[in-house]
């Protein structure tokens, strides 16, 4: 069992890293920590796909002049994958961030449970 | 290869296209721009049915690369018929919903609305379409994004917030559907769907390959049953439907919500197969999960003193009904799991349109006691929500009462005696909790209000009646004929494979 971790330690790695992301995402209150949670999550699992891909003792998938062998290069489609994940994550976090702005802008605070107390507050005043 | 088998791959890039051209245009132009899109998509995806469903199903491979290499899009007549119902009632609810649309957002900010409203049409059209499931998570991500979007249109603080909750738990979901996906990529090597069911075939004949693999679909399902509000992540649906205008919460609970769960029955009968699936114990959980969220998304509907969150809770309830019956297993299971989904997304998204206009002659107050005799000051909306809610309690002729009815006979057809009464016996009563919170509010609504009349509606223009009646006019065709929905979806489930 242990040295099948070890011989996997990047997956293993990375599988840590999700759950802490993971956690942090679920149950930190603070917004920013909450940000830096998801992009924890999503960078495991980005290292997970790339370690998948990778084959030791071979280059990275760039055609060089005439060496058109295959077993010259690491499996080129999950680091492919890693790119679009990290484009789909880049924005996720953009847009995050802009909805936290706009939050601390109203209410002064990155706490989500103080900020729920104060949309209730105006509910009541509304109504 | 006919012509008709572009269509699927123009309808994405026309809505693409479309969401960039409506941030230049102004507001009447972007609408305009919105409503041509929807009726090309709707002829579109008509046309494709019709080809399908003579022709049988066929694969459209980007740029001619071959399967394990290129990405595809799969069209039949069970995707189609989806699309087809999700994209009118999108339709429908921008129409009828245009006029607090007008009210609520903010006048330069309706192009971007119009483009994250064909964004998310592009979202639709590639997650029922798409044959990878890798394509299925970006789209996913796509259609998260813009529904966020949608949502806090209107700029109110309590909405900002709803939509940074139905964010995270979104991300949560798209994270585990992610994971899922990458850890059946190491496993088999493939993404599109074809030659990943034919590697799972082989390896799930391995014992101890078992276990990764329904991990692996475990963590699949988790992730999209979160984000489609399965209990117990229903928590974040009263704030997102209750708050966000109408069009918007009519939009997210009856497609956006909808969507995940096709992307999730495709992935059962194209990825693993269904009869991989009968050696997991997932369909189990799901029905467990399923029973204890038709009852208890009831139970929080009846608690509620909001007629716009009875309406969201009553959405948790109803999501348990549609994965209860993707738990009971089977084609029969899964026939009556998408018939459903149909239903409840015609019914649905007139609940969440009508209501605000009973609000509204209510002096724009949404608590129950306020509502008397609404449906006598605005008759037509009374008439509409009536409608919608007999058709949620299960009253035949409508279409809720068919789709319960299919899901009791998929219960016979598939379960032993003991889980099969235990089937009835939540149907029973949920169907007691829907009759209780929604036939009181219908009793509310026509009753005399003590002391002074409030205001009477004013005319309803044909946009709001029109989107309507053709959702009245669906469910009464499901309810009445179900026989032909449910021969359509048998013969797109022959053509999965």
């Amino acid at each position: 069992m242990l040295s099948t971790l070890l011989h996997n330690y990047q997956e293993a790695v990375a599988i840590v890293l999700f759950a802490i992301g993971f956690a942090t995402l679920l149950f930190q209150r603070n917004l920013i920590r909450k940000l830096i949670g998801m992009n924890n999550m999503d960078a495991g699992l980005f290292l997970f796909l790339t370690s998948l891909g990778y084959i030791d003792g071979r280059k990275a998938p760039i055609l060089e002049g005439t060496k058109t062998v295959t077993d010259a290069y690491i499996n080129p489609v999950p680091s492919g994958l890693v790119l679009t994940g990290i484009v789909v994550s880049v924005s996720v976090t953009a847009v995050m961030l802009a909805l936290t702005v706009r939050l601390y802008k109203r209410y002064h605070t990155l706490d989500m449970d103080e900020i729920y107390a104060m949309t209730l507050k105006e509910r009541e005043e509304r109504f | 290869m006919d012509f008709i088998c572009n269509l699927p791959l123009f309808m994405i890039i026309a809505s693409l296209f479309t969401a960039a051209l409506c941030l230049l245009l102004k507001r009447k132009a972007a609408y305009m721009v919105h409503s041509f899109l929807m009726v090309f998509l709707i002829v579109s995806d008509a046309l494709v049915l019709y080809y399908t469903f003579w022709n049988g199903h066929f694969t459209y491979k980007m740029g001619e690369f071959p399967a394990p290499w290129g990405n595809e899009i799969r069209a039949g007549v069970l995707e189609c018929l989806v699309l087809l119902v999700f994209l009118i009632v999108m339709l429908c609810s921008v129409a009828g919903g245009y006029r607090y649309l007008i009210w609520e957002i903010d006048e330069s900010k309706h192009n971007l609305y119009c483009a994250l409203l064909n964004l998310s049409a592009a979202a639709v059209c590639a997650l029922v379409f798409t044959n990878d499931i890798f394509t299925g998570y970006v789209f996913l991500e796509i259609l998260t994004l813009a529904s966020c979007g949608l949502m806090i249109a209107t700029e109110i603080g309590r909405i900002v917030l709803a939509g940074v909750r139905y964010m995270i738990m979104n991300l949560l979901g798209s994270s585990l559907f992610l994971l899922g996906v990458v850890l059946l990529y190491g496993i088999t090597g493939h993404l599109l769907m074809v030659p990943l069911h034919d590697a799972l075939a082989v390896i799930s004949g391995d014992p101890s390959m078992m276990l990764t693999v329904t991990f692996a679909i475990g963590v699949l399902t988790i992730g999209l049953a979160i984000k489609s509000g399965l209990f117990p992540f229903y928590f974040w649906m009263p704030d997102t439907y209750g708050w966000s205008t109408p069009t918007t919460a009519s939009f997210m609970s009856s497609v956006v919500s909808k969507a995940y769960i096709f992307l999730l029955i495709k992935v059962y009968w194209r990825v693993v197969g269904i009869e991989l699936m009968d050696r997991m114990p997932i369909h189990l959980i799901m029905l467990t999960l399923g029973i204890a969220g038709v009852i208890l998304g009831s139970v929080s509907a009846i608690r509620t003193n909001d007629v716009n969150r009875m309406v969201a809770y009553s959405s948790a309830a109803q999501i348990g009904y549609i994965f209860m019956s993707m738990g009971i297993g089977g084609r029969a299971g899964y026939i009556a799991a998408i018939f459903h989904l149909l239903g409840h997304s015609v019914t649905k998204s007139l609940l969440f349109l009508v209501t605000p206009r009973l609000e509204e002659v209510s002096s724009n107050s949404m608590v129950f006691k306020d509502l008397q005799g609404s449906g006598l000051r605005d008759r037509a909306s009374g008439l509409f929500f009536t409608i919608c809610s007999l058709s949620m309690v299960g009253v035949p002729v409508f279409a809720g009462f068919s789709s319960k009815f299919l899901i009791l006979l998929a219960g016979w057809e598939r379960e032993s005696n003991a889980v099969f009464s235990v089937i009835i016996i939540a149907l029973a009563v949920s169907t007691a909790l829907n009759a209780l919170y929604f036939l009181r509010t219908v009793i509310r609504i026509y009753s005399h209000p003590e002391g002074e009349e409030g205001e009477s509606a004013p005319r309803h223009k044909p946009e709001y009646l029109i989107p309507a009646w053709v959702l009245v006019a669906v469910n009464i065709f499901l309810g009445l004929f179900p026989a032909i929905a449910t021969s359509l979806l048998d013969s797109g489930f022959s053509m999965l494979f």
